[in-house]
């Protein structure tokens, strides 16, 4: 399978696809230190996304969420890369301040968890093996 | 997104590696978002400032920024999280203070205005109708677009940083007429008065409306104060960067919407009553936005020869410019004569004051949600006076 998108940072990642249907807040919503899910409800609650390649539809909530994914990517609890529908400004600023893969545009319905991805985000080109 | 050749050095980083990535960040957003260029802007106003919120990868990354980035337009700063002089009397601990006042040395250095207010437009930082500013701080940022009538989009920190360093912004949003057009007339069939009964309506609307843009009509007059309480609450609970208010904003509205909702006393009561957690309250937060000097003058006439109960804590945050007025004044004096405290620089959404106090009372309905989502207090919404009196209270 071979999904191609647009470019929000750059970088080439290898990784094992995390999904989810539902939008992440990343002030609040994720443990920076622990780099595990904490919004009450949500369908990742209390799962790592630790060293995956993380699949969302969008970003949401309060604007510090930039700074909680710079955080997670300097201590090492981050995603290796993000992929989602429609990227805003907090994810998008997120990525680009922590050089974080990060490409948008994509059908993230044809992802599933589990799926070894590859990614070219250069070229927004993400691939399945 | 076309750039001119001096952006073009920018983005090459000829301008030097802060520059080149604040020309990073706006170039993507613009091209997120489907700007045509980037537009100049007049202020800045950034948010992201209490340590408790940036922690040690934001003041770093704060700090690599300032090694060669300066600022290239008129810009203020957001509330940290202390006050930057008297810290200690608000209780908080060496290690935080240290690593806050690195924060706002950081911004110092790139030629931020270390203001530390939320109402920058009290305070040297005030932009006229229909001027382009890149700001932060969703209240600010509501009260800039709405009451004042220029043009921003609801940055964040970094972003509006970047606006800061490159002096422009990506023109989408706001800042086109197209998008500041009404959706939905809203008709006030309810007393609104006072600052938490405009905060109950912030929230009645946003709740309702979400970010829809909203044409208020038959409000019959609002304060500054009520406006300011009005913003943050409207933008806490939907989202809004805008919104329009018969005989009291400035936009030119083109069309009127049909469609319509009604505000009834009825949804008034029912917002006080959710933001009210039937609790004992032992913390008292009024300046949330800032507190204005009419404010401050009006709560030392009330708290004047009076002692607050000592088993409570009342806070009144403001920004240190009305805070020296005050000061010379006498204000501050007959305030903390009674036991309240001043705190000037800070406020109790970003201070590092969860597990302090379990009720909190506050005429800010924004001060409810942060208190009660952020900190977990039980919250109860009322009036100054009320909150006043509760403080006196044996």
């Amino acid at each position: 399978m071979k999904l191609t998108g647009r470019r929000i940072f750059k970088g080439k990642t290898e990784g094992e696809a995390l999904v989810t249907s539902q939008s992440i807040s990343f002030y609040g919503g994720v443990d920076p230190d622990t780099g595990t899910v904490v919004e009450k409800g949500h369908e990742l609650e209390g799962q790592s996304i630790t060293d995956k390649v993380l699949v969302f539809p969008s970003g949401k909530g309060s604007t510090v969420g930039s700074y909680v994914i710079y955080q997670m990517a300097k201590t090492g609890t981050g995603p290796k890369a993000l992929i989602l529908k429609d990227c805003e400004a907090i994810v998008a600023v997120g990525c680009i301040i922590s050089d974080l893969p990060c490409i948008d545009q994509i059908d993230v319905e044809k992802i599933e968890t589990g799926m070894n991805l590859s990614l070219d985000a250069e070229n927004g080109i993400v691939e399945s093996k | 997104m076309e750039l001119t050749p001096e952006e073009k050095n920018m983005a090459e980083g000829k301008y030097g590696k802060a520059t080149q990535k604040a020309m990073e960040i706006l170039v993507t957003l613009g091209e997120i978002y489907g700007a045509k260029r980037l537009i100049d802007i007049s202020s800045v106003q950034i948010a992201g400032v209490s340590y408790a919120n940036l922690n040690e990868p934001g003041l770093n990354w704060l700090a690599d920024m300032a090694k060669d980035g300066e600022v290239r337009v008129f810009t203020t700063l957001n509330p940290a999280g202390m006050d930057l002089e008297e810290w200690r009397k608000l209780g908080i601990s060496e290690e935080f203070a240290e690593k806050q006042l690195r924060v706002v040395e950081a911004f110092g250095k790139m030629g931020v205005i270390t203001t530390c207010s939320c109402t920058p437009y009290l305070y040297g930082n005030l932009p006229h109708f229909g001027q382009n500013i890149a700001w932060s701080e969703s209240s600010a940022v509501c009260f800039a677009n709405s009451v004042i009538g220029a043009r921003t989009n609801r940055e964040g920190g970094p972003s509006a940083l970047s606006a800061a360093l490159v002096g422009k912004t990506p023109e989408y949003g706001f800042h086109l007429d197209e998008n500041r057009q009404p959706e939905v007339t809203v008709e006030i069939k309810a007393k609104v008065q006072g600052t938490y009964r405009f905060g109950a309506l912030g929230k009645v609307l946003g709740d309702q409306l979400g970010k829809k843009i909203t044409y208020i009509k038959e409000i019959p007059k609002a304060s500054v104060e009520e406006l300011k309480s009005f913003c943050a609450s409207y933008a806490t609970y939907g989202g809004v960067a805008l919104f329009h208010m018969e005989s009291i904003t400035p936009d030119k509205v083109q069309k009127i919407p049909s469609e319509m909702i009604k505000v009834t006393e009825k949804d008034i009561e029912k917002a006080l009553k959710e933001l009210d957690d039937d609790t004992d309250i032992d913390f008292i937060s009024l300046g949330c936005p800032h507190a204005s000097l009419a404010e401050l003058e009006y709560i030392a006439k009330k708290l004047k020869g009076k002692t607050v109960n000592p088993k409570k804590e009342i806070w009144i945050t403001t920004a240190r410019p009305t805070k020296q007025v005050a000061d010379r004044m006498g204000f501050t004096k007959i305030i903390e004569d009674s036991g309240a405290k001043i705190a000037a620089d800070t406020c109790c959404v970003v201070a590092p004051i969860r597990g302090r106090f379990k009720g909190l009372a506050s005429d800010s309905a924004k001060m409810c949600y942060y208190g009660s989502g952020r900190n977990k207090f039980a919250v109860k919404l009322m009036s100054m006076d009320e909150c006043i009196e509760e403080a006196l209270k044996q």
